[in-house]
């Protein structure tokens, strides 16, 4: 957490105030949050009143998912197709999953291609197998696992041709990128505290006025009538400190990372190993892949022993998922990419943030060629 | 030493665990995931691999502060574990699949992934105790709690295994080992001990090969007579000195219980007879382990046919991969694919699996 926010978060939960309350306290605490909602807002290319607070990215897109499903549906029983990409997050896989196996909506998942692009044709393709049952397009800005920055102004602008609502899951984008609402023309768009440098369980779904949407959760209706719950005031007040700390740094804080990623990268393939990199990747590149991420796939290695050797020399990376006993899981994002399975277990996941520094890139080029090593003997072995 | 802490989430590796750390070794719990469908939910205490045991396991890690990882053993396990539990039955076999998990996976698969990340020993939360002698040789010993000894299932250690093997608790009483876990704020303190197959949640083994293996009629014939005097569908549900689940009336004439005397895949025959019959004082084994150097000529031992059976005096011998022992008295209830586990007072000195026993008069 940036120090800003935590200093801001630690003041404010000192300070008692329900923001729904009417009395001076509830007034005082009103005021925090929608200061906070105009910073959020303005740091996004939004207006306030299209901020909807909530605990975060999962219910952000479970909101916008579920949320205009309903809406489109109530509203047209034939719109109940979901066109979402592979490669989104759980929380937007799953809660389509949900909408399908429960609710009676349809999917049809659009597979990105092998950088991990999601491409306008592959959309306009998908919409275009029944335009008037599409109920919603919904594709990342960024993917969470190979950084592939997704082009959302144009899909959206294709979704908008169809009269369609787009919904973009922007947790990995803002903050790393330049993200702008209004001008990338989107309906939805989910973010998140934790991944900004703000606190963890808050984050905000910016909705468009005119957006029809029907609430998930029931209650107060605290958030425009489609958000219940009591506000974490602390929470979001951290998260506008962090977020407009966040954007406002982009400009010193982007070629920093696009330097220590590319010198990481390229250090890493010139060890050799038949070690590639995944996803859209060019030095210095901005447009396509997120300053902060590198991912690579290095042949003959499970990715829980590298995770290990590298955590046992100070350098702490993720590889796939984990079920939920822990065992990992190929990421889905790699095999919709077109990877085979036994490549995407060898998948190491670095992120650059804030904190990393020169030091810590050299620190892990130093750790990889043993682990490396030692976890391809292992692999041999079990 | 750098030590991998087997974790299954119940006390006994939890303490295991606790004990190496504090003797000063770096620990590094795993947790090994043995279930092809580890996503299930068990509310019985029976077997491991769930969800909630890999949590316990973790949560212990956490409270140690020990870093914690999950390895998918599966594939292994099924192969090496279960299809063999399958196949051994099929073919009128009673297997032990502790030992063959504990020869195949704990002190294998495990094992080699551990030494090839550069660990030096796999630590569990065994009763057994590992003695070392003068000039590092290491013997496998049974623990100080009779009640719990597992030295039975290790008995498939060879000498390379035991030493990268750690047993913490065998000089501990399993009441003691609950006790220091209560003392150290281990909540899996008083999880309940597991007994059966940890593969088959509902314990019901003949069930579990049944859909494996389907139904296979045969009869059930009486080893004096030659008569057919019953039917059973899967003559891989029987074992040798099994007196339930016959389905048969007690004998018309004496009155007395039968068992099972045999099993014949070749045939899908049972033989049923007499307690009499059941008794054996010679066994023929194969696939011999020796946890140290192999015995040469014949030696005097004490042989233990099933996990927490009685050891009976013996004389052993070893040809190869073959053993020979002659029981002083009579066993009952032998049955080939068991284990005879060999011991010199506490000391295990290997194990083999039983091919063939009978009665020498």
């Amino acid at each position: 957490m940036l120090p800003s926010a935590a200093a801001a978060m630690t003041e404010q939960l000192a300070i008692t105030g329900n923001a729904s309350s009417l009395h001076t306290s509830g007034r005082l605490a009103r005021r925090v949050v929608e200061e906070s909602r105009e910073r959020i807002a303005k740091a996004l290319g939004a207006r306030p009143s299209e901020v909807v607070f909530t605990s975060g990215g999962t219910e952000s897109d479970n909101l916008a998912v579920a949320g205009t499903w309903t809406a489109r549906r109530d509203a047209d029983p034939a719109r109940i197709r979901i066109v979402a990409s592979a490669i989104e997050h759980h929380a937007v896989l799953d809660c389509v999953d949900h909408l399908v196996s429960h609710e009676g909506a349809k999917v049809t998942w659009v597979e990105p291609d092998a950088a991990g692009v999601v491409t306008v044709d592959a959309v306009r393709t998908a919409i275009e197998e029944d335009p008037g049952s599409v109920a919603l397009v919904t594709v990342m800005w960024a993917n969470n696992e190979v950084g592939t920055i997704q082009p959302v102004a144009q899909l959206a602008a294709l979704a908008h041709e169809y009269g369609v609502p787009f919904h973009s899951d922007a947790v990995q984008a803002a903050g790393h990128v330049p993200v702008h609402f209004a001008d990338t023309g989107l309906d939805l768009m989910t973010v998140t505290g934790h991944k900004v440098g703000g606190p963890l369980g808050v984050g905000a779904l910016v909705v468009r006025r005119d957006a029809a949407l029907v609430p998930q959760t029931f209650g107060g209706g605290q958030e425009r009538q489609v958000r219940s719950g009591t506000l974490d005031v602390p929470a979001i007040r951290a998260f506008a400190v962090a977020l407009e700390e966040s954007v406002g740094s982009l400009g010193t804080e982007t070629p920093r990372l696009v330097a220590l990623r590319d010198r990481l990268i390229t250090s890493a393939l010139a060890m050799g190993y038949d070690t590639t990199v995944t996803g859209a990747w060019e030095a210095g590149d901005t447009e396509r892949r997120l300053p902060g991420n590198a991912h690579l796939l290095v042949p003959g290695c499970e990715g829980d022993s590298l995770l290990y050797l590298l955590d046992a020399a100070g350098v702490e990376c993720s590889t796939g998922s984990a079920c939920q006993a822990g065992v990992p899981q190929p990421s889905h994002v790699l095999l919709a990419m077109g990877i085979p399975e036994s490549s995407a277990r060898g998948a190491l996941r670095l992120t650059l943030g804030h904190t990393s520094t020169d030091a810590d890139v050299d620190a892990l080029l130093a750790a990889l060629p043993a682990a490396v090593d030692r976890a391809r003997r292992a692999s041999g072995v079990s | 030493m750098r030590v991998v802490a087997a974790m299954s989430g119940g006390v006994d590796s939890a303490v295991a665990a606790a004990r190496m750390l504090e003797a000063g070794h770096e620990v590094v719990g795993v947790h090994l995931a043995l279930s092809q469908s580890a996503a299930t939910l068990r509310e019985s205490a029976r077997g491991c691999c769930t969800i909630e045991d890999a949590g316990d396991a973790r949560r212990v890690a956490d409270m140690l502060g020990i870093p914690f990882y999950v390895w998918d053993m599966a594939a292994r396990f099924k192969r090496d574990v279960m299809e063999d539990f399958v196949a051994e039955y099929s073919a009128g076999r009673t297997p032990n699949p502790c030992l063959r998990c504990n020869e195949k996976i704990k002190f294998s698969a495990l094992l080699d992934k551990a030494v090839a990340l550069g660990f030096d020993a796999v630590a569990t939360g065994h009763y057994a105790q590992v003695v070392e002698r003068a000039g590092g040789t290491r013997e496998l010993h049974r623990a100080v709690d009779t009640d719990k000894d597992q030295s039975y299932v290790l008995g498939v250690l060879d000498a390379d295994q035991l030493s990268r093997a750690f047993f913490p608790l065998g000089d501990t009483t399993k009441p003691e080992i609950r006790a220091e876990a209560r003392s150290r704020g281990f909540y899996v303190a008083s999880k309940p001990d597991s007994y059966d197959i940890c593969f088959i949640a509902d314990g019901d083994t003949r069930g579990w090969l049944a859909q494996r293996l389907g139904e296979q009629p045969g009869d059930i014939v009486d080893a004096v007579s030659g008569e057919v005097v019953g039917s059973h569908s899967g003559s891989y549900g029987y074992t040798v000195g099994q007196r339930r689940g016959l389905g048969l009336p007690r004998s018309r004439q004496d009155g007395e219980a039968r068992y099972v005397v045999g099993v014949d895949a070749a045939t899908n025959t049972v033989t049923i007879g007499t307690s009499d019959l059941l008794g054996v004082n010679a066994i023929r084994g194969d696939h011999a382990r020796w946890c140290g150097t192999a015995p040469e000529g014949v030696v005097q031992v004490g042989a233990q046919v099933r996990a927490h059976g009685e050891e009976v005096p013996a004389e052993a011998w070893a040809s190869g991969s073959d053993v020979e022992v002659r029981l002083s008295s009579r066993l009952r209830g032998v049955a080939p694919g068991q284990s005879v586990v060999l011991y010199d007072g506490t000391r295990v000195v290997g194990s083999a699996t039983i091919a063939s026993s009978w009665l020498e008069r």
